[in-house]
This record gives C-alpha cells, sequence and structure tokens, in this order.
C-alpha cells in the first residue's frame, strides 16, 4: 500500500508511446452492423488480425487510433458483401502473413499443424506399450 | 539407452524453455515494409487537406514523373523532425505529395505554416483508409511511386540526413 503514491506518480508521467490524433472514431470502429450474422463474421475477423502499431493484441481488443480504423475498414468491407477470407487477404497482400493470427497451411507452417497430431500419435504408442505390460 | 530416454522429456522441456526466453528477448518486428513495392498504387481519391489547396488521388501519380509521398500528421512528432529534411529534398527539386493521416484542416495548416510546407497536394485520409491501402503502419512514411504509378520505395520512420541521401538515390533510380 506505501507504494500506491508511487505508482500515482509513476502513471501520471507515463506518455503513451504512439502519438493519438484528436478526431473522433470512424464510425464503424465502435459500431456494430446492424445485421447481427455480419457483425459476428467481422467480430471473429477482427480477433484473428494483428493491431499494426501495438504488435501484441488483435484489432478487437486494442484502443489504438489505428485498431479502430481497421475495426472500421473490416466493418464497412463485410458490410458491403465481402467475405471475411476476402478481407483478411486484402490485409495480408498489404502487410504479409504477419498481420493474421491465423497461420495458413503452409512449407513454412505445417510442422505446426502437424507436431500436434505426431504427439497424440506417439503418446497414444506409449501408452499401449505401458498397458501392454500391466496385463501380463 | 534407458536412463537417456527417462532424461529425454526433461531435455525437450529446457530446450522449450530456452526457446520461449530467448523469443521473449528478441525486440519486436520494429518496421514493417509494405508488400505492395513493385505494384501499382491503389486507386484512392482523397479530399484537400488545407482548404485552398488540391487533395491527392491515386490518378495524380501516374504519368507526373516519379514523386515521394509523405504520409504525415500534424499530431505526429517525429514528424516535426524530418520536417526540415523533406524542405532540403524540396528545394533539390524532389516533387513531395503528402497524405494527411487522421488529421483537421486547421491543424495541418498550423503545422505546415510552423514547419514548412515542401509539398504540392496535400489529401485528407481521415480514416486512415488510403494508409491502410497502401500497407503504411504508421507516420511518418515515405513512398516513391515512379511515372507509371508503381510504388518503387517505402521508408519508414522519419527522415533525417542519412535517410535524405538513400531517398534520393531511390528517387533517381525510380526515374
Amino acid at each position: 500500500m506505501r507504494s500506491a503514491p508511487i505508482v500515482a506518480v509513476l502513471l501520471l508521467r507515463a506518455t503513451p508511446l504512439v502519438a493519438q490524433s484528436d478526431l473522433p472514431p470512424a464510425p464503424y470502429a465502435d459500431t456494430q452492423i446492424a445485421d447481427p450474422a455480419k457483425e459476428a463474421e467481422a467480430k471473429a475477423l477482427m480477433e484473428t488480425l494483428r493491431c499494426l502499431v501495438c504488435q501484441g493484441q488483435s484489432i478487437a481488443d486494442s484502443d489504438a487510433d489505428m485498431a479502430g480504423d481497421m475495426r472500421a475498414l473490416v466493418r464497412s468491407r463485410i458490410a458491403a458483401g465481402e467475405s471475411a477470407d476476402e478481407v483478411r487477404a486484402w490485409l495480408v497482400e498489404r502487410y504479409g502473413e504477419w498481420v493474421s493470427y491465423e497461420p495458413p497451411v503452409s512449407p513454412l507452417t505445417w510442422p505446426l499443424w502437424a507436431a500436434p497430431l505426431a504427439l497424440v500419435i506417439l503418446g497414444l504408442f506409449l501408452a499401449r506399450g505401458r498397458f501392454k505390460r500391466r496385463r501380463r | 539407452m534407458r536412463r537417456l530416454i527417462l532424461w529425454l522429456p526433461l531435455a525437450i522441456f529446457v530446450g522449450f524453455i530456452l526457446v520461449v526466453a530467448f523469443g521473449l528477448q528478441r525486440p519486436p518486428q520494429a518496421t514493417l515494409q509494405s508488400r505492395l513495392i513493385g505494384k501499382p498504387v491503389p486507386d484512392f481519391a482523397l479530399p484537400a487537406a488545407v482548404t485552398g489547396r488540391e487533395g491527392l488521388a491515386s490518378a495524380d501519380l501516374k504519368g507526373r514523373g516519379p514523386r515521394l509521398v509523405n504520409i504525415f500528421a500534424s499530431w505526429c512528432v517525429p514528424c516535426i523532425a524530418e520536417a526540415p529534411y523533406l524542405m532540403q529534398m524540396k528545394a533539390r527539386g524532389i516533387p513531395i505529395d503528402a497524405i494527411a493521416v487522421r488529421d483537421k484542416p486547421e491543424d495541418i495548416a498550423r503545422f505546415l505554416g510552423q514547419h514548412g510546407d515542401p509539398f504540392q497536394r496535400i489529401g485528407a485520409d481521415r480514416d486512415s483508409r488510403v494508409q491502410l491501402a497502401l500497407g503504411s503502419a504508421g507516420v511518418p512514411e515515405t513512398f516513391i511511386v515512379d511515372d507509371q504509378g508503381i510504388i518503387r520505395y517505402h521508408h519508414i520512420g522519419g527522415i533525417g540526413p542519412a535517410q535524405v541521401e538513400e531517398l534520393v538515390h531511390a528517387y533517381e533510380a525510380a526515374k
């Protein structure tokens, strides 16, 4: 508790790493699409897109201006009838796979997908050995 | 042999911890190069960012020789630092257009009044839509677009003396 004033002072001194504009957020940044199905699709997509300026957060989680603009972009494209995959592809075309939290199966990433399967098979194999021994 | 196998899970675990520990210490990816280099500028048309000036459209970047497109904002501190170097490039005869991100006309006018105005056309990108279309992830950034409207170069971050030479070199190469 004694550290509370110190923390308060530190918080006062803290300045945001990235300067933000004082324009209001874009219309679709924090407003849902009227059609619930489309909003659900947009929301699911936003949770798997990386915020470009915060890097460790999805655009659904981030308060950065740019994340708001990216949400607006996603919602307006989905509302206009594009599919989530098309919007993701549009962003990947510009920023690379890095912008997406959903790794595709590619020569580089297939071990990632294969590893769990291989481990389960290995586990079954080991378990089989143990059960056999016990029965004996 | 059996004893070695007993130790294997621990060895794998320690290996995993080491990979994670080193991975966490590595700084995050600092810059994000646009993948559109070598590709045409996406279609866009931005209204004027300052009253009495022309806005910027993708059509303006075609057939007028290579040019710089500076992405900036009046609320962006590094943009103040790079302003004199943009003025230097203007003095060297390099045409520079600009895109002002999430900004107000009066703020942009004040910024240009205080820090110099090296720009020909300035488009207002109020919701970062064109910035995202270009594959840019922040301010300031600078693109070089050639006469055919193809993106040839992408510089991320502010411009200092060293970057002036890099950009002039890339500009000459885009001719």
